[in-house]
């Protein structure tokens, strides 16, 4: 928890900084709307946490969700009926392609970093053979409104975001997460204590692959469909983990913490929007941001050695 | 440690040719290079085309100086255990600096090369800055700095500026023989980089770092010293590619690195040609095949007429598939 603390702060001083610039902002409405804006980085960021407790990366979940939005749109194509199925393909799509990542990296040995990048070009490639270089079809209103709409006051997208946070603290609390950690820290020594520590990892790129199936399901409805919307949300999610003072390399850090990290970035973006700085500085100043945070927490708290050694 | 050693010694005795072997891992990528070459003699062949024609081989070496050069670079951060994600927003900045100064007089030229580098190196000076000195992993302080470039470039330019002048487009176009004068260029950079990894002392200590950066301390390895100098030539050999690729499109263009994927494409040549992505292992030898297998490939798909998708299906395949055999040897010996 020691290390997780900074972030809090930080979040709470940027959403202080958002209220001074805009006083509604701490209003249901305006504050629920943020966190529905929020919801798809923080269960992608969420996912990313699990493998890179686990010691890796997973640098595929950005295609992996332009694809899932690209196929729903073709497999739906405004059809209220076909909603239900692909939604359920949906969530067996990414499961499926974390458990392909997962085996080749843990049965095959290659490092999760070209295992991924390997597949973000394949996911990529083929989503765009299949339909031709342009997305074609339309989502249901029934599809969208899962994204878009919301359960009396309350966005459907706020509901499912609190389900998944919940549900990632229970499987860190259990003997999952601890196992998992284990791993991440030490493979070895976990093994030798009889961790599966294949088997661990693999089902963490799987809960990766499920956050970005869900993360897809929220973008579409939110922002519909298009061949641009998971560009970049892999070094997104990959920052606000990191931002939440998870260490690359594996071992350290809560999710609670990671989750915070994805809304501290978002409530950047906010902030930087808010106070009229163009969207051409926006990367800059997210840049040296990034760069700050990482390094404060680095110096100050104790540093893991040899993270890199895997 | 055992690649040090290894390098060592055959710097003492061995021949050109004993040394190149002695990177192991660079043998099979030659391996599969020479098998690649053969299934596209054999494809071309059955449709009507000559692989060893002229000018596809001119093709072939055209398209793979600009990735080959910055891949060189990427190698020698990646042997000493760092990574750099900036060299494709770094390719576009170097372009719009080298085509604005020039500004199509020839008397430019000079001044415009010596800004490029200069930028370049201060980039990678600050990229290794902020590994070494903040400690912040070389992943997410290179991914920092290339949001920085890009915001700076997003600010500044809307689209293609400046302008080359025609003689120094003959950078870019020329040919000397059979050989374009831009295959050279990768060729002389490859070279030194391969001389700076195999008969100096940066180079040894490179592999050292890369290998166990706390045994090369506790040895007397000034550690920071050696990953900073890594990411600063790093980030000239992005420089390089910026000005050649300035001088074939004829102005600079702030999407030009991006485009052409330059951060992970280099990265994933590196790791076909056999280096260890967690350093202290491999060589620029390998790099260079890895590149030639990737521009192979590509000469292949462009013959057959492949949908540009798929060639990115067939890339990641190669590049897991790859991997995953160098994984199954590294464990059996």
């Amino acid at each position: 928890m020691r290390r997780a603390l900074p972030i809090f702060v930080v979040l709470a001083g940027l959403l202080v900084a958002i209220a001074i610039a805009n006083p509604y902002f701490l209003e249901p409405p305006a504050f629920l709307a943020f966190v529905k804006r929020a919801a798809p980085l923080v269960i992608l960021a969420a996912g990313q946490y699990f493998v890179i407790v686990s010691g890796e990366f997973d640098l595929s979940v950005g295609s992996l969700i332009t694809a899932e939005v690209v196929i729903a749109a073709r497999l739906i194509d405004g059809s209220a009926a076909a909603t239900w199925p692909v939604l359920a393909l949906l969530i067996v799509l990414g499961l499926l392609t974390g458990l392909v990542n997962g085996t080749v990296t843990t049965l095959l040995r290659v490092p999760s970093f070209i295992t991924t990048l390997g597949m973000l070009l394949i996911l990529s490639g083929a989503i765009f053979l299949w339909t031709g270089g342009a997305p074609r079809g339309a989502l249901s209103p029934q599809f969208r409104e899962l994204g878009r709409g919301s359960l009396g006051p309350v966005p459907w997208s706020v509901l499912i975001l609190a389900a998944v946070a919940a549900a990632a603290i229970c499987a860190m609390r259990a003997g999952f997460g601890h196992t998992l950690i284990a791993a991440g820290d030490n493979d070895r020594a976990a093994a030798l204590s009889g961790v599966r520590v294949a088997r661990v990892r693999t089902v963490a790129f799987m809960i990766s692959g499920l956050s970005a199936a869900v993360a897809a399901i929220l973008l579409g409805g939110f922002a519909g469909v298009s061949a641009q919307v998971g560009q970049g949300l892999e070094f997104q999610a990959i920052t606000a983990v990191v931002l939440g003072g998870v260490a690359l390399g594996g071992g350290r850090g809560s999710v609670v913490a990671a989750m915070a990290g994805a809304f501290t970035l978002e409530a950047l973006f906010t902030l930087l929007n808010l106070y009229g700085i163009s969207g051409a500085v926006e990367p800059a100043v997210q840049g040296v941001i990034i760069i700050a945070a990482v390094a404060l927490g680095a110096v100050s708290l104790p540093r893991r050695r040899a993270a890199a050694a895997s | 440690m055992t690649q040090q050693l290894k390098l060592r010694r055959g710097g003492a005795e061995g021949s050109f040719l004993r040394r190149l072997s002695a990177d192991r891992p660079a043998r099979a990528v030659y391996v599969a290079l020479a098998l690649l070459i053969v299934l596209g003699w054999l494809l071309f062949a059955l449709d009507g085309g000559r692989f060893l024609s002229q000018e596809n081989i001119v093709g072939i070496q055209q398209r793979s100086a600009a990735l080959g050069i910055v891949a060189v670079g990427q190698t020698l951060v990646i042997l000493a255990g760092s990574l750099d994600l900036s060299v494709a927003y770094l390719i576009s900045l170097t372009s719009l600096v080298a085509a604005e100064i020039m500004a199509g007089a020839d008397g430019g030229v000079p001044a415009a090369v010596a800004a490029v580098l200069a930028v370049s190196a201060t980039v990678g000076l600050v990229n290794g800055l902020i590994v070494t000195r903040l400690r912040v992993h070389a992943f997410i302080a290179t991914l920092g700095v290339a949001l920085i470039i890009r915001g700076a470039l997003d600010e500044r330019y809307d689209g293609p500026a400046g302008s080359v002048p025609e003689s120094f487009q003959h950078l870019g176009y020329d040919r000397i023989g059979p050989i374009p004068v831009s295959a050279l260029l990768w060729a002389a950079v490859a070279a030194s980089a391969w001389l700076l990894l195999s008969r100096t002392r940066l180079g040894y200590r490179i592999y050292a770092v890369g290998g166990d950066a706390e045994v090369a301390r506790l040895s007397g390895v000034r550690t920071e010293r050696v990953v900073i100098a890594a990411h600063v030539l790093c980030s000239v050999c992005a420089g390089i590619a910026g000005l050649l690729l300035a001088s074939r499109l004829g102005a600079g263009a702030p999407t030009v690195g991006t485009d052409g994927g330059y951060d992970l494409e280099s990265i994933a040549a590196v790791v076909l040609g056999g280096t260890a992505l967690a350093g202290g292992r491999g060589g620029v030898a390998g790099t260079v095949g890895g590149v030639l297998l990737l521009a192979v490939l590509d000469s292949i798909f462009n013959q057959l007429e492949v949908n540009s998708f798929a060639k990115d299906v067939v890339r990641g395949v190669v590049l897991v598939a790859a991997l995953a055999i160098y994984a199954r040897r590294r464990r059996t010996t």
